[in-house]
Formats: structure tokens, sequence, C-alpha cells
């Protein structure tokens, strides 16, 4: 019996993290986050106190395969920070990011009456993530003289005195890559502009100890991370969703894990 | 290119925006068919994905790249110049850009076998500033601060002057697996004695940070499955008439 336990068809374990998936949601079962992480709560306390029209930038460096859990957190952010009368910054340091922003922004900016060019721009793309993140320190126009729409920056009201990271409140890097390092050393460390981010599952660990040293004052970490953020500014979407799945299929996970390491360590006692 | 939100526009009378949502949900399920074998199905797919990534990033990188920091300040007043004098109010070229297309240029050198030796110079001058720019920053920034991060007090006090004992073995914790972790990674002695005792404990960290790393993994993972899946319940399903409500991932 064990023995078919340490050998059976893998394509039975997809079948069952299928359902554990699809049920929850054709059920509506909400799971939303218990407790919120105190990483979560400090980037949320951080955008909290910010005086009104503070400068924000917001960097998209992920693309549509890191969707399902950045978006969501986007998403979340842009609603928080626009609705407390920042001024939004998007810009790109991954090829698939404009379009990211320009979803996020655009589909959050209607539902709360706020003005692209005046509550918000999205300066596209640049590449060099190190030199763009340098070049800003010094002058932002000299790495976007234009936004993603080919007009001039100078010609936008919502970028009116904003020159440097001295005129920026925070600086949050959403990303699927190693973008959050760069600026955590290059905008961080010579600018000492505040850093948040919200990373992948799969990349939250490499980012931890810069939180433990301050510098990054918050991160979201994943699916998660996002629905804990959607918790905090009270508008469930996408990220508290996918929560209930989440959490059906990680006690699918810890059973299969946990009947794995009994059929292993029983197998090998026999022999 | 700007990336303005998709227009409403139709084909053979279907909506672009219809037509859109079901090629991206055959291309998802004909990518998740890989889980039974794999199939020519998965590999049109797939190719279709590589090739379409290529030629995004070239256009990408021409329209918000090349446009506004070559073309447009050098190539395009330089033409003007050149072909259209009698315009005076012309823009004057930034001819220290030439220096940069010049090296960029020498990249394509790669195309004559004769010359490919010269594409090593943008290489070159791109790998010493990148590590004029990184090197020292790196240092100060991960591994100095790093380490700064791992000084802490044992004993610590608290808000009310007295001993705060939880922070203190939590800082106890984190400065024993930085120590015991880097014994394991210290490979010039023998792992014997207490050098062997102190990196088998390195081992244990190890295993309780990969195994923080593969928990977050399954959540990353389980979370790419749970957008597809909300794509194809939210998105998909709508357009042959099956609304199950949600936002949907546009």
């Amino acid at each position: 019996m064990w023995e078919k336990l340490l050998f059976f068809d893998r394509r039975i374990i997809f079948v069952f993290i299928a359902i554990a998936v699809w049920v929850p949601f054709l059920t509506q079962l909400e799971l939303p986050p218990g407790q919120t992480n105190p990483r979560t709560q400090a980037l949320y306390d951080a955008i909290e106190n910010l005086p009104p029209r503070t400068p924000v930038m917001v960097a998209f460096d992920y693309g549509p395969s890191g969707m399902p859990e950045v978006h969501p957190m986007a998403k979340a952010l842009t609603r928080h920070i626009l609705s407390r009368n920042l001024r939004l910054l998007g810009v790109a340091l991954a090829l698939t990011g404009p379009p990211m922003c320009q979803d996020a922004f655009s589909s959050v900016s209607q539902d709360l009456d706020k003005q692209e060019g005046v509550d918000w721009v999205n300066l596209g793309y640049k590449p060099q993530p190190v030199a763009v993140i340098t070049q800003i320190g010094e002058d932002i126009r000299r790495a976007f003289p234009e936004d993603a729409q080919e007009r001039a920056i100078d010609e936008l009201p919502v970028m009116a005195g904003i020159h440097n990271y001295d005129d920026i409140g925070l600086v949050i890097d959403l990303a699927t890559g190693n973008t959050p390092g760069a600026w955590i050393v290059y905008a961080h460390g010579p600018y000492k502009v505040k850093v948040a981010a919200g990373v992948t599952g799969v990349m939250a660990t490499d980012y931890y100890p810069f939180l433990q040293t301050g510098q990054m004052i918050g991160m979201l970490n994943g699916l998660k991370g996002a629905a804990e953020y959607e918790e905090l500014i009270n508008h469930r979407d996408l990220g508290t969703l996918g929560m209930g799945s989440q959490s059906v299929a990680h006690l699918l996970i810890i059973l299969f894990v946990t009947l794995g390491n009994v059929g292993y360590f029983a197998f090998t006692r026999r022999r | 290119m700007p990336a303005a939100a998709a227009t409403s526009s139709t084909i053979f009378g279907l909506s672009t925006e219809i037509i859109g949502i079901w090629v991206a949900a055959l291309l998802t399920l004909a990518i998740y068919s890989f889980l039974y074998a794999d199939n020519p199905v998965y590999k049109v797919a797939e190719h279709i994905f590589v090739g379409i990534s290529a030629a995004y990033g070239a256009v990408i990188l021409y329209y918000q790249a090349l446009l506004p920091k070559l073309v447009k300040p050098l190539i395009i007043p330089l033409i003007d110049r050149v072909w259209h004098p009698e315009l005076a109010d012309a823009t004057s070229p930034r001819y220290t850009l030439l220096v940069p297309m010049f090296l960029g240029l020498l990249i394509f050198s790669r195309f004559v076998p004769k010359y490919d030796w010269l594409s090593r110079w943008p290489i070159a001058f791109v790998m010493g500033l990148y590590a004029g720019l990184s090197i020292p920053r790196s240092v100060q920034e991960i591994i100095l601060k790093q380490m700064h991060g791992t000084m802490l007090p044992l004993l610590p006090r608290g808000a009310n002057g007295g001993y705060d004992f939880l922070t203190g073995f939590s800082n106890l914790l984190l400065v024993m697996g930085v120590i015991c972790t880097l014994a394991y990674f210290y490979f010039s002695a023998r792992h014997e004695g207490l050098l062997g005792r102190v990196s088998r404990v390195g081992v244990w960290f190890l295993m309780v940070a990969f195994g923080a790393g593969f928990g977050n993994t399954v959540m990353a993972r389980i979370s790419l499955l749970i957008g597809r899946v909300q794509f194809l319940l939210y998105d998909w399903l709508p357009t042959i008439g099956i609304h199950l409500g949600g936002p949907g991932m546009g």
C-alpha cells in the first residue's frame, strides 16, 4: 500500500489540485486572511502618513506571468494612493510593465474619478534598471523625458515640482525579478528615499533581510499580501477572492506532503 | 506606441476584446494540456509565446527607449538639417549621442565573423560601467548593512526600561543562525569537532530557510493557477453566457 503512495501517477495530484482550486470559486468560499502581516501594515501606514499630493513612485517590474500574484497588489495600492489624494507616478523597468501600469491606474482612477496627467501618470519603460534608477536620482527628466503616451512630462500637472528622489515620498517596486534589490542599492542607499516592495511568494524570503535592516519599510508577499492589503483598504478584490482556493490547495498539499513522508518512512523501514 | 487602453473595434462582427479573451483562453488550455503529456498543441502555444514575446520586446524597446533617447534627439534633427535646411526652428541634433549609437551598432558586428571582435567594445563598456557603479554600492548596501543588521544586543531593553527577553531570544537565534550557517560554508578545515557540530546546526538553519522558501514557492505556484482559473471563470465563461460573478483580471 505504501509503495503505491510513493509511486502513483503525478497526474492524479494535478486533478486533486485542480479540484481544490476550482471548487472554492464555484462554491463562493471566502476565506480572507486572518491576521495582517506587520510588513503589510508598515507599507499601509507609510502611505497613510504621507501628506496630500506627495508623489509616490510605483515601479511595475512584472508582466502577465506575474499578474495573478502582483496585479491585485498593484490595484489595491493604486486605490489606496489615489484615495489618499497622493500623486502617482508609474515607471517600468521590465518590458512588460507599461500595460500593467496602464491597466491598474486607469481602471482604479475611473472608480475614484482621478485624472491621467493630473493625479497619475504612466511614464513607461526604460531599459537598464541601474542606469534608470541612478538617473532618477539626478533628474527624472533625463530618465523619462516623456510619458508612455509620448507627452513631454513638463506639460503634465502631476509632474510639477518633481525633479528627483528628494521630491518623492515613497518608491514601491512591484516585481517578479531582482529589481527590489536594485532600488534598495541605487535609490535608498545613496538618495535615502523610502523603498517598499510587492513581490511574488518565491522571492519573498530573499527580501526579509532588507526589512530587518530597515532598508525596506514594508513588503507585500504574494497573493496573501494582496489580500491583506485589500482588507486594510476595505476593498475586497481579486486577492481576497483567491484566498479560498489558496487555503484549500495548501491544506491538500500539506496532506500530500504528510502522506508522502509517512509512506517513505514506512517503505524504507520495511526494506 | 502608446500604452493606451484597448480600443473596442470589431472583426467580422466580433468584438476584438471577445476574440482576445478566446485566444487567451484557448492558449491557456493548450499550455495546461502539458500536464497530461507533451503534445503538439502545447508546442504550438509555447512557440507562439516565444515569438510574440520577442516581437513585443523589440517594439517596446524601439518606442520607449530608442525613439525618445536616440531617434528624436539625434536622427530626426539630423535628417531635418540635411533634407530640410529651410526649417529655421529645427531642433539642433545632440551630437554626443553619436558615441553611444556607434557603440551600440558595434554589437551587430557579431554577424560578420571577420569583425565580430568589435562587439566586445560595447560589452566591455557596459561591464566596466556596471562594475564601477555596483561594486562600491553593493558592498555598502548589501554586505556592510547586512553585517550591521546581525550585530544585535542579546539582552536588549524594552520600552519600559526592563529587559526584553523575547527580542533577546530572537536576536540570539539570528546571530546563531548567521554564525552556524557561515561555519557550514567554511571549507578550509575539516568539519570535525566543534566546527563539525556548529556546521551541523548551520544545516538545520539552512533547512528551515529552504522550508520557508518552499512554502512561499507553493503559494506562488498555486497563485498562478488561481489567476488562470479566475480568468477562465470571470472573463472567458461570460462570453458563452455563463456568469459566475467576480471582478475579472482585466
